[in-house]
């Protein structure tokens, strides 16, 4: 497990040589190159996780190792961040689905983005992209969390911008990076406190926590590390120590403020606006980005800090809540949008919902919730990906991204639709399907946790899912061709499909995986299905597959009937409820109309009007005395003798 | 003449050799600027493998130590009767800025490339400039200090005077005199400072020894702190730095803002914090809260602005703030990340003006409005904006996050002086413009070289030549390195940072008494 610092490594490496070296030279060498980094590092990525299990076993939970560190940045005593990798179950599984989507993507990309004339370049940021992401996955501390978090948002802002020609593309771009700087502030605040309070504690229970750690981490523990950030011990003595504020302990609003930063991440509600319009990058990156990897960061990053938030118990509250609301908003909105990416954008949006609503509902005492959350986060991952890249096939056949100018290409692009609708199928959870098994989860996760309305609407987001799915898939699969470009449609290369399949294959047994077994969490004999909350949830996506087929299968007079029974509603939501508006309004009427132009004006006439003032001030006495300047003697001999006078007088005042 | 001399000798040979040079051979002055700035680099590179080894061996003196120790010292008597000496040496945060100021020179040097008026004098000014610029970094004399430090600041009135654009007299006219009104109470608290001090000296060291009364210090202290802050661009004394930089030429620019700014900020911690540290404490909440105003009010200003150069300029007023912030926050974390700010800064504003004179070159303008899609023409160029504005959001890899995270840490983690809730308030306001900063960088590159040509006449330009790829390649590579391999940083000036906290903790025990 020593070389487990190749994962992330190796496509580092990669990148490096990639883009500076293969990249001027031969652009198609790029492209192979890149891929080939990220077969390499996956099958590492596998091995460790052999190596792994093999080792300690499974059915209980596993150890947290740091089998490589070096001293990276030391801030102060017991303060070093130091760059090393965390090998424990949650890190294997994150490290195995990122590099497994990530090889597939880039290896379908070299079909996809052919001859495109920033082909090198793709790869390159890909490579950077997967390196960061693969860094923040085994992160050991929580410096190097956020030095990745901060590398993967700015790569996933050079691939939204990708093709920078296009303003709307630059705009996302620029939209994505701000949005997620901003919730990066709660975060860098909150690393602020727990830095604070761990170095606090460390000369208290420092030396105990080195001694637990004795033989896991090869190198001595530090304030940020999460071995002692997550101790409970440390919780302990921050809730013991530290006071409150505003009604809060200060242990939950560092959690509160973290959670921040993984909902900029996640794109929950109210911080989502930036991932529908995430979708003008490329597919594939929508596919490996803003879909099985990145965004799920922030759910990893909860679940990393998990027995913090545990222990300070009000965070999770706020994750269950956010968590519960962006997963039915979004749903709702998913289903009245027209562009094919941004309903799987909406979906993602939901999906993520999910996962940090099983973290919200799970407590110390029953994680049943985070081994649902990794759980789900393991087979969205491949169906969501699949999802994409089988939409990237179709766009690329169509040349529109409108599910209307699709239509009846299920003959046309058999391998691409029968991919779609198995990744359909799973997200609708219907068995034995993957997402059938995480979803079941979730849902029994809720349960077991006491959370009825959590579970309703869960159970309800389950039934839209369905819905809204088939909706697409209906519209693009079925019918007749709606436009001369439908008609036109040709497969995708072999290049595209091969990942296709082997997505399809992960998103049809993934659910197989006892992740219970894995993540040690099980519990003994809690694992299989339970047909209590089975059978409502495949029911609920019966109904809304049904619903899908009744209103898109047939005539058109079907949905538009219902579509304008609902009226305002159905703009509102189609509008996806104006929060884009509001931002904007906020950003562009506020900050930059009555903050930004003030001050430049403020610094230019009042703080420089001053300087000016003070310097018209000097010229103005200097121009004041000029004409005693005159060069005549006569009047200087006039002064100096009237001077004299008056100092005589002077004198002889003084002196009578 | 020992290894530290050849900081002053080398530019002011250099200087010379350019005035020798016939007026007819620009390629040849070009030459012989570049090499002078290429030695220069040699020589920090020597100095800091140097300065590495002798001072490994002292870092655990160095932790308890109350006196900032010099390596590679030299000292000669100049005026005996005023205890006037020429006493030059190096510690490890002179080390840096020594490294800073070589690589902007020979940078700039090659991004003056194409200087095509007066290049002879114009060259021979820029390295009389830098003679000062070293000198002030390896002066340890207050006497000599003083001297090279108006010698940096004088040929600036030249320089832009002549070889400037826009209102170029008005903007060197302000720029001048008001630091030159900073220096004016410079001297007077040096002037202070020597008689204050009892032993008719300037040696700085010597002085350190002195314990200057309380009631003293609390006057003397904001004079000199002032004086250099003037130049470290502190509000609202900042406002010579936006029209100052608009007007400059390019390699003014670079030196200036990359350079000459940070001598403000070492200036505070070399003279003012170091020599009068109760004076210091007293002070520190209220220029800290300055400071936070400078970072706040510097990148909330540059998001309107249309020109280039006040963009960057007001850039780096807010990251200024930055190093003054960090050294009030007067504890270790604080002070290591206003000294990596120092460098960090004075890499990627040297970038950014660099590369905004290369740009202007081409396009003949630097309004952002007028610009737009230019990545498509040079992408060189336009990379080399991106990573210089990614540097400055502080983005992870890229030096400018290794000092704004200390400086965040520094000051939200307190000292035993000051109340803590304040500083964590303005702790959090500073982290403010972490965002700010993300808007503004990528407004304004976003506008400038992204989407779709605006003017067909930009369809013809070309991307960077040699000189200017070199120029910008080693200015990337140093932000990366600084970014990537922090510890060598941490290494060479976390020791010499010891002294300073030593001395202030003393100082704080004393006055608490």
């Amino acid at each position: 497990m020593r070389n487990a610092w190749l994962v992330p490594g190796i496509p580092f490496f990669s990148f490096l040589i990639v883009g500076l070296f293969i990249r001027p030279l031969s652009e198609k060498a790029a492209g192979w190159v890149a891929t080939a980094a990220l077969f390499v590092s996956a099958f590492f990525a596998y091995s460790i996780a052999w190596d792994y299990f093999s080792h300690f076993g499974i059915g209980h939970e596993g150890p947290a190792l740091v089998p490589w560190a070096f001293e990276w940045l030391r801030y102060q005593d017991h303060l070093t961040a130091t760059i090393g990798t965390l090998i424990d179950p949650i890190s294997i599984l994150l490290m195995v689905v990122v590099t497994t989507v990530s090889a597939l993507v880039h290896l379908y990309s070299i079909g996809y983005m052919a001859g495109d004339d920033g082909y090198g370049r793709y790869f390159t940021f890909l490579n950077l992209f997967s390196f960061s992401m693969l860094g923040l996955v085994v992160a050991p501390n929580i410096v190097q969390m956020f030095v990745c978090w901060e590398l993967v948002g700015v790569s996933s802002f050079l691939l939204i911008g990708y093709y920078y020609r296009k303003p709307s593309a630059v705009a996302a771009g620029k939209k994505a990076f701000i949005v997620t700087r901003f919730a990066d502030l709660g975060f860098l605040i909150g690393i602020l406190i727990l830095g604070y309070f761990g170095i606090e504690a460390f000369p208290h229970i420092g030396a105990k926590i080195q001694q637990e750690m004795a033989g896991l981490s090869s190198i001595p523990i530090q304030a940020i590390d999460f071995a002692f950030i997550n101790h409970p011990a440390t919780a302990h003595y921050i809730l013991t120590t530290a006071g409150t504020v505003l009604g809060l302990s200060t242990l939950a609003v560092a959690c509160i403020l973290i959670f921040m930063g993984c909902a900029g991440k996640s794109a929950m509600f109210p911080l989502h606006i930036w991932l529908p319009d995430a979708m003008e990058g490329p597919t594939p990156v929508s596919a490996l980005i803003h879909a099985a990897t990145m965004v799920v960061a922030g759910v990893y990053l909860v679940a990393r800090l998990f027995p913090s938030f545990a222990a300070a118990g009000t965070p999770l509250d706020v994750v269950a809540f956010i968590g519960t609301f962006t997963c039915a908003f979004a749903a709702i909105i998913a289903c009245t949008q027209d562009d094919i990416k941004r309903v799987l954008a909406f979906s993602t949006l939901s999906q993520l919902g999910y996962m940090m609503l099983a973290l919200g509902v799970a407590t110390a005492v029953s994680p049943l919730g985070h081994t649902a959350s990794m759980f789900h986060l393991f087979t969205h991952a491949f169906f969501k990906a699949l999802l994409f890249l089988a939409a990237g096939a179709l766009i690329h056949g169509v040349h529109s991204n409108e599910i209307w100018d699709m239509g009846g290409l299920r003959k046309k692009l058999p391998v691409t639709h029968l991919t779609f609708l198995a990744a359909t199928l799973a997200i609708a959870g219907v068995p034995p399907l993957s997402g059938f098994f995480s979803k079941d989860e979730i849902l029994r996760a809720a349960v077991e946790n006491h959370h009825p309305i959590v579970f309703g609407v869960a159970l309800f987001v389950a039934g839209l899912t369905a819905f809204y799915m088939f909706r697409i898939y209906f519209i693009s699969f079925w019918g007749d061709a709606r436009s001369e470009k439908a008609e036109h449609a040709h497969e995708a290369p072999a290049v595209m499909l091969i990942p296709l399949i082997a997505l399809a294959l992960l998103a049809i047994f993934a659910g197989f995986v006892p992740m219970g077994e894995y993540l040690g969490t099980s519990h003994g004999g809690h694992h299989g299905i339970h047909w209590n909350i089975a059978i409502p949830a495949t029911l609920a996506g019966l109904i809304g597959i049904a619903l899908s087929a009744f209103m898109y299968t047939g005539t058109r007079e079907r949905y538009v009937a219902v579509a304008r029974a609902l009226g305002g509603m159905y703009t509102v939501v189609k509008n996806k409820f104006y929060v884009d508006e509001v931002y904007l309004f906020v950003t562009k009427n506020i900050i930059f109309h009555y903050i930004a132009r003030p001050i430049a004006w403020f610094d230019r006439h009042i703080v420089d009007g001053a300087i000016n003032l003070y310097a018209w001030l000097t010229g103005a006495l200097g121009r004041g005395l000029k004409p005693l300047q005159t060069g005549q003697v006569q009047t200087y001999s006039a002064w100096w003798i009237s001077g004299a006078v008056f100092f005589i007088i002077l004198l002889w005042m003084k002196l009578s | 003449m020992g290894l530290i001399s050849w900081y002053v000798v080398i530019p002011a040979a250099t200087a010379f050799a350019i005035t020798l040079v016939p007026k007819a051979k620009p390629m040849a002055i070009r030459w012989v600027a570049s090499t002078g700035g290429f030695l220069l680099v040699l020589l920090s590179a020597i100095v800091s493998v140097k300065y590495w080894n002798l001072a490994a061996a002292d870092i655990e003196l160095l932790r308890t130590s109350m006196f900032t120790k010099l390596y590679m010292v030299e000292q000669w008597t100049w005026f005996k009767s005023i205890g006037i000496e020429y006493f030059v040496g190096v510690d490890g945060i002179s080390v840096l800025m020594l490294d800073l100021t070589a690589i902007i020179i020979f940078t700039g040097s090659l991004a003056s490339w194409y200087v095509t008026e007066r290049p002879k004098e114009f060259f021979a000014l820029l390295y009389t400039l830098v003679t000062g610029v070293f000198g002030v970094f390896v002066s340890f004399d207050l006497f000599l200090f003083f001297v090279f430090y108006e010698v940096a600041v004088l040929p600036m009135y030249l320089l832009i005077g002549i070889w400037g654009t826009g209102p170029r007299n008005y903007s060197a006219l302000k720029l001048t005199l008001m630091l030159l009104m900073g220096s004016a109470g410079l001297l007077v608290g040096i002037l202070a400072l020597y008689h204050g001090s009892g032993i008719h000296s300037f040696n700085l060291i010597e002085l350190s020894k002195i314990h200057f009364p309380e009631a003293f210090q609390l006057w003397v202290f904001p004079i000199i702190f002032v004086g250099f802050g003037v130049l470290g661009a502190i509000f609202p004394l900042h406002t010579w730095s936006p029209d100052g930089h608009a007007s400059a030429p390019t390699a003014v620019s670079m030196l200036h803002a990359g350079v000459l700014m940070k001598l403000g900020g070492y200036g505070c911690l070399r003279v003012a914090i170091y020599l009068m540290p109760e004076g210091a404490i007293y002070w520190a909440m209220f220029f800290m809260a300055l400071a936070t105003v400078n970072i706040l009010y510097g990148s909330l200003g540059a998001i309107k602005q249309k020109d280039l150069k006040y963009f960057t300029a007001y850039s780096s007023v807010s990251h200024c703030g930055f190093v003054l912030f960090g050294l009030l926050a007067l504890n270790l974390m604080g002070i290591k990340g206003a000294v990596i700010q120092m460098f960090s800064h004075g890499i990627m504003t040297g970038l950014f003006f660099g590369l905004i004179g290369m740009v202007y070159g081409r396009t003949h303008t630097r309004m952002i409005p007028e610009m737009g899609g230019l990545a498509k023409v040079m992408p060189w160029l336009a990379s080399a904006f991106y990573i210089g504005g990614l540097a400055s959001l502080g983005l992870p890899g890229l030096s400018g996050f290794i000092a704004e995270s200390h400086v965040f840490l520094g000051g939200f983690f307190g000292n035993q002086w000051h109340d803590i809730t304040l500083m964590r308030t303005l702790t959090i306001l500073a982290t403010l413009s972490i965002v700010v900063t993300a808007v503004y960088v990528l407004r304004g590159l976003a506008t400038v070289f992204h989407s779709t040509i605006t003017n067909p006449e930009f369809e013809k330009l070309t991307d960077a030549t040699l000189p200017e790829k070199i120029s910008t390649g080693v200015l990337i590579a140093a932000l990366a390195i600084g970014g990537m391999l922090p510890w060598l940083f941490v290494d060479l000036i976390e020791g010499s940072i010891f002294p300073f906290l030593n001395r202030l903790h003393e100082s704080g025990m004393i006055s608490s008494l």
